[in-house]
């Protein structure tokens, strides 16, 4: 068993550097750099503009010095310096990628000012106090240049939000949909069943954005006039309440309980034609009884992994809602950072979301070991 | 003109009728179920687990008057529907359009009234038609796939063009005149117009032809990769399985979402990444096909090499006239001369998208499936004649894993139709004004709370296409299990 979780977190391990080495290079893709560059620096620097800023902020080789020299004597035109900038890879990628891991040394330089800058030098912070070494391994995630803060402040009051929404969606989903899967799965067939059978697969063909759209219409508009719940769930950062925090929650947790209800209802009606089952019958037990002691036990061990292996989807949904509720988590922070190609953000939240996944596919075989005695994981 | 009522002529009969009729067929339902809770164990009616119960006396009186006021509510929305294609505008927005899909109507009647006669003689398709739901899902789905093709092949259905502006019609509600409507125009704006004044209905019944064009033909791509890589990890085992496995896992550790940022932004399709992607993931299906043919007529080269023209010639020249495309502004790849179309920009990302998000999920079922029965005789059986691995995989496996693969292929379509509706809603891929659907909700949920129609549409198509092709997929899963 230790070694099989020793494994997993190796795999782990390997999974996360793969990842973030991809979303490094991807968001380090020269266009996506001069996007950042001109959201920085300003909208109107020319190529040569936004190469130079890039090799003084550390994220290119820095330029050739005889071509700076040629452009400022007048010697080539800027159409003709910007064609000789490299705007194709760069071996820089992978010092840069060790940088931001903590096993190589931060970039520093000293600007035109006489100012030393680097990369672990803070803005507003003493050059002289600065570590040498900064990166994840140190426990420096970064700085977000859309948040003008470090990543691990930024995002910390964000996975608390998130973290509080997936409580509770979790909360409203895991129990509604093990009863909604029991009650289906106990009379294969019956009314009840097809009833709920139809209610779980609508469900999960309602994708959460049109799910919270038509929640928003019905439920907020002073079209419909009901106006129970609040369009946003902004305020619910502060002061979470009912009114403004349950169409967000309900939103995602109605695409997830489809699919765990009709996982539970499938579990529920084989256990129900089992020959134990049948004969508990035959000895003149109830119904209810059997239901509740002989197969609910049996039928919720399948259910246990799909609830575990939901958390990614969970992600996703997280994601459309905290955008369509304008609720400050980190799905919110994930589309801003994307749209703004926030590097250090976005390789941030990829690590913490492949974190979720894999752990919850580890928590999801080794309880499946613990619920189900007859398998085991070597 | 008039603004359009949303029943006009109709609704004086048939409106109180439906509005009895819905509380009533509610009531009753309620009543069933929760009247099942206490059905008491005596009576026939048999349970899984082999034993028997009875219904009877109010439990049964209660299933048929559900039976009957459902076949009243069905009666009465039929009523609507043909009433309405027969009257036009003149049973109001409904009626109109019902009008509009007459095409649609008499296409989805013609393919039931078909399929149902010959259905002993169809297979699994036919089998299809015994179940309910699979009947239900099946309408759905072909009711849109129908919608597509009659407006994407023949411009039929759509009363407007979809990215026309008119002025004065921003926002307006359902069923209003079109101003300064000409002869020949259509005179409404049947689900009302959006914010830069277009025409919801047409864009909604142009979105369908947008989801009905890419999501199939993506699941099938998504499908050839997972197949092409699944077979083999299962069937070898070892370090292959170990590294597919691997790489399958790590792109579905990825956020879905942050894989479309990263892939679809307009600065990366700048540097010709997706169509690299492209390069190598639409060489699968031509693997597969080669593959395929190779394997079975291995030794007979004559027909061997013939099968392997016939196949991979066309197949290749699509392929390359796919990936390839002349303008230099909006293509890396232009060297190839024999180009016959297009792919505009937008479309050939995101579907490459939605094939690389699909296809690791493919992979790992086909794995799974490899694995299992690899373990039966009959594979153990062509070993022993000596057949070579891939003829085992290609005609002896993978013919006998088609049930599952081919509900997991209707599952597939209805979440790549959920994806693009994440791609639209996030505003990536397709241009800002393209009427599928993601996007038109993406439009219309800025407004949300004080106009609903421009947003709400689109949302209820997506619904139903999804549903549609859950239930098909539901039925089929019947169906195949029981044989």
């Amino acid at each position: 068993m230790g070694l099989f979780i020793l494994r997993r977190v190796g795999v782990m391990l390997l999974t996360a550097f793969c990842l973030t080495f991809i979303v490094f290079v991807m968001t380090n893709l020269y266009p996506n750099l001069e996007k950042l560059a001109k959201s920085e620096g300003n909208f109107r620097m020319t190529d040569i503009e936004v190469a130079t800023w890039l090799s003084n902020n550390g994220y290119r080789s820095p330029l050739d010095d005889q071509l700076l020299a040629d452009l400022n004597a007048g010697r080539i035109t800027q159409a003709e310096a910007s064609e000789q900038v490299n705007t194709g890879f760069d071996p820089r990628i992978f010092r840069n990628y060790a940088e931001w891991l903590g096993v190589y040394p931060g970039w520093t330089r000293v600007d035109r000012d006489g100012n030393q800058r680097g990369r672990c030098i803070l803005p507003g912070s003493d050059p002289a106090e600065a570590p040498t070494f900064c990166g994840v391994l140190q426990g420096h995630w970064g700085w977000s240049t859309v948040s003008k803060a470090p990543v691990t402040e930024a995002l910390g009051t964000r996975m608390g939000n998130t973290g509080f929404l997936m409580l509770c969606v979790m909360l409203l989903m895991i129990p509604s949909a093990l009863i909604v899967g029991v009650l289906a799965g106990m009379r294969e067939g019956s009314a009840l069943d097809r009833t709920l059978s139809t209610f779980s697969i609508t469900t999960t063909a309602t994708p959460e954005y049109v799910s919270g759209v038509l929640f928003i219409a019905i439920f907020t508009s002073s079209a419909v006039g009901l106006k129970w719940f609040k369009g946003t769930a902004t305020s619910a950062m502060e002061n979470p309440n009912f009114e403004n925090f349950f169409l967000p929650v309900l939103t995602i947790a109605l695409y997830g309980m489809g699919y765990i209800a009709r996982m539970t209802r499938a579990s529920m009606a084989e256990v129900m034609t089992a020959q134990y089952i049948r004969t508990a019958r035959l000895k003149g037990v109830s119904f209810g009884n059997i239901v509740m002691k002989h197969a609910l036990r049996n039928a919720l061990i399948a259910p246990f992994t799909v609830i575990m292996l939901q958390f990614p989807w969970l992600l996703n949904g997280v994601v459309i809602v905290e955008t369509l509720f304008q609720y400050k988590g980190v799905g919110w922070e994930l589309v801003r950072a994307a749209g703004n190609n926030d590097i250090e953000m976005l390789l941030a939240i990829s690590v913490v979301s492949v974190f979720v996944v894999l752990v919850t596919q580890l928590i999801s075989d080794i309880g499946y070991v613990y619920l189900n005695p007859r398998i085991s994981v070597t | 003109m008039d603004p359009l009522t949303w029943t006009g002529g109709l609704g004086p009969v048939l409106n109180p009728i439906l509005t009895i009729l819905v509380p009533v067929f509610a009531v009753a339902l309620v009543a069933k179920i929760i009247l099942s809770f206490f059905e008491p164990d005596t009576g026939i009616q048999t349970n899984p687990d082999g034993t028997i119960i009875a219904t009877g006396g109010i439990w049964g009186l209660s299933t048929k008057l559900v039976n009957w006021l459902g076949l009243a509510l069905l009666l009465v929305v039929l009523a609507y529907v043909v009433v309405g294609a027969a009257m036009g505008t003149g049973a109001g927005i409904i009626g109109g359009i019902s009008r509009q899909f007459i095409p649609v109507w008499i296409a989805l009647v013609l393919t039931f009234v078909v399929s149902i006669n010959f259905k002993r003689s169809l297979g699994l398709y036919g089998k299809l038609f015994d179940s309910m739901i699979g009947m239900i899902g099946f309408g759905l789905v072909m009711f849109w796939v129908f919608t597509a093709v009659f407006y994407g092949a023949f411009d039929m259905i759509a009363t407007h063009d979809p990215l026309s502006q008119v002025s004065g019609m921003k926002n307006k509600v359902p069923g209003t005149p079109l101003r300064g409507a000409e002869e020949g125009d259509f005179q409404w704006y049947l689900f009302g117009g959006d914010n830069l004044a277009r025409d919801i209905f047409s864009r909604v019944v142009a979105g369908s032809t947008i989801v009905i064009a890419i999501a199939p033909l993506a699941t099938l791509f998504a499908f050839m990769v997972g197949i092409t890589l699944g077979l083999p990890a299962g069937y070898y085992g070892g370090k292959l399985d170990t590294a597919l496995s691997f790489f399958a896992n790590l792109i579905l550790a990825f956020p879905v979402i942050l894989l479309f940022y990263l892939l679809v932004t307009p600065e990366i399709v700048a540097t010709g990444l997706p169509q690299f992607m492209a390069v190598v993931l639409f060489l699968f299906p031509l693997i597969f096909a080669g593959v395929l043919v190779h394997s079975r007529y291995r030794t007979q080269p004559q027909k061997d090499y013939i099968w392997l023209a016939i196949i991979l010639v066309p197949m290749f020249l699509v392929y390359m006239s796919v990936i390839n495309n002349p303008d230099p502004t909006a293509s890396r790849i232009t060297f190839w001369p024999l180009d016959f179309f297009d792919v505009p920009g937008g479309v050939l990302v995101v579907f490459v998208s939605v094939v690389f998000v699909n296809s690791p999920t493919v992979f790992r079922i086909v794995r799974g499936l490899t694995m299992d029965i690899k373990t039966r005789d009959y594979v153990a059986a062509a070993q022993t004649r000596g057949e070579r691995p891939w003829y085992i995989m290609l005609w002896e496996i993978l013919p006998n894993a088609r049930g599952p693969l081919i509900v997991d292929f209707c599952l597939r379509i209805g979440y790549t139709t959920i994806l693009l509706g994440t791609l639209g809603f996030f505003g990536l891929g397709l241009p800002p004004e393209s009427p599928d659907w993601g996007s038109t909700i993406n439009e219309g949920r800025k407004l949300l709370s004080i106009y609903l129609h421009p947003a709400l549409p689109p949302a209820l198509a997506l619904l139903s296409l999804v549903l549609g092709l859950n239930l098909l997929a539901d039925g089929l899963r019947e169906e195949s299990l029981r044989d």
